[in-house]
């Protein structure tokens, strides 16, 4: 379960987010919608614990992972060291099952930069589920990618997401997106930014 | 018809033979074996300071400083560069300072540890430590201000503990910055510990060639200035370059 009350988050001076309260419960899944710009990203890093300077708490499970934008890799480590350097308990072939999972299993041994940005997603998102995570974090994993591979993602996210049933927050600026993978959809809005009502997602 | 292309290490070869003509030919013009003999009238003494063992010995003795004092300025200049450039206040106060230490001749510095520390082995390897490290610094602060945001946020979301970062995440980034700074810190280096052998060692290259200074004895200042260019040449071919190629595979890949 994640819970967090953010009353104020400024940058030099200027407030960009304020009186942010939610929760997610396990197996839920929050959609955070709004314009770009509006701080939707410098929500997710307060909290998944990246930016501590903040009026307010957050509270987190142990055990949580995150997607980022960028596939953020390590480009000079294979792919399958990608994912056992972040979870070591995993293991060469517990890596490799986590890239079956995502259908990349052939690619285990190749550099990030050998993969196309779609492949790079599908690690990022290997890597996130890997650890077996009670939170989730998802900043736009499907940002840049056609429409066709965007389709494809979201429904392994989908089908992950029902496999392990984190307690999970997506960030995305699609309406269709978020309908689809959320049972609760918070949308952003104003400035500084706060809650606009929300509504129950299908 | 089409011109193949020269291989490099082809060009390489011929660069070297071209210098050797030209040192074949400003000998023969100057005539006088006292000012500049002859490539292959080097050959005999090479041979007999090699059997004598002198040769090796001296060469034995200028490595380990030059080696001492690689260790020595890498490490600290990486300590200090990565403090530099990851924090603000550090680099703040300790600016000034790198910028006193670069501008201080290596000469300076020498002359100053052989009196304050005396006339030894210390004292030679402080002193080109010291020379070192500003520059080792200056170059790992880029790398340390260029670290990728990102990556550090993903470490820090999954908990990835600090050894494994360092070593995982920080340092691959780092890699190139430290190649540069180990290359043209062994240039450097080896050059001072001449100069340090020269004012204050009893052993070394550059003893031996202050002594054949004062004897005027050109062909031997030749000999183990050549032998030791040689074999800072091997270094950097058989060990700076292909670890060098090593670090930087991920990319071309």
């Amino acid at each position: 379960m994640i819970e967090a009350d953010i009353r104020v988050k400024s940058f030099g001076g200027a407030p960009v987010l304020r009186d942010i309260r939610f929760r997610v419960a396990t197996g839920e899944v929050l959609a955070i919608l709004g314009p770009s710009g509006i701080g939707k990203s410098t929500l997710l890093r307060i909290v998944a614990g990246i930016d501590s300077a903040f009026e307010g708490t957050v509270a987190r499970p142990e055990r949580l992972s995150m997607a980022f934008q960028e596939p953020t890799l390590l480009p000079w480590r294979t792919v399958a060291e990608n994912l056992t350097l972040v979870h070591p308990s995993l293991g060469r072939e517990g890596a490799v099952a986590a890239l079956a999972r995502v259908g990349i299993e052939d690619r285990a041994d190749l550099f990030p930069r050998q993969l196309s940005l779609g492949q790079q997603r599908r690690v990022a998102l290997a890597r996130a589920f890997a650890g077996d995570p009670e939170a989730l974090i998802l900043d736009e994993p499907f940002a840049s990618l056609d429409p066709a591979t965007a389709d494809e993602m979201l429904a392994l996210t989908e089908g992950l997401i029902a496999g392990s049933r984190p307690a999970t927050i997506f960030v995305t600026h699609s309406e269709p997106e978020a309908a689809r993978l959320a049972t609760r959809i918070l949308r952003l809005g104003g400035r500084p930014a706060t809650i606009r009502p929300d509504k129950e997602a299908g | 018809m089409t011109k193949a292309p020269i291989h490099p290490a082809t060009i390489r070869i011929l660069s070297l033979t071209a210098l050797l003509g030209l040192w074949i030919i400003a000998a023969a013009i100057s005539a006088d074996a006292t000012i500049l003999p002859q490539p292959w009238a080097l050959i005999g003494p090479f041979w007999k300071a090699i059997q004598s063992g002198t040769l090796p010995w001296h060469l034995w003795m200028t490595l380990t400083r030059v080696l001492w004092a690689f260790i020595l300025a890498m490490s600290l200049g990486l300590l200090l560069g990565l403090a530099m450039g990851r924090l603000p206040a550090v680099d703040r106060w300790l600016d000034p300072w790198l910028v006193v230490f670069l501008n201080l001749p290596a000469l300076v510095l020498i002359v100053l540890c052989y009196l304050w520390i005396g006339l030894n082995e210390t004292a030679a390897i402080a002193a080109v430590t010291l020379n070192k490290i500003p520059s080792v610094t200056t170059i790992i602060r880029e790398g340390a201000r260029a670290l990728d945001p990102g990556l550090a946020a993903m470490a820090a979301v999954f908990r990835m503990p600090p050894l494994r970062r360092l070593r995982h995440v920080v340092l691959p980034q780092l890699a190139p910055f430290i190649a540069a700074a180990a290359r043209s810190g062994i240039a450097v280096i080896w050059k001072i510990v001449l100069v340090v052998e020269f004012l204050g060692r009893s052993n070394g290259i550059g003893f031996q060639i202050h002594l054949y200074f004062q004897q005027f004895d050109v062909a031997m200042v030749l000999v183990y200035a050549l032998s030791f260019i040689a074999v800072m040449l091997c270094v950097e071919w058989l060990i700076l370059q292909p670890f060098e190629s090593r670090v930087r595979r991920w990319r071309g890949a």
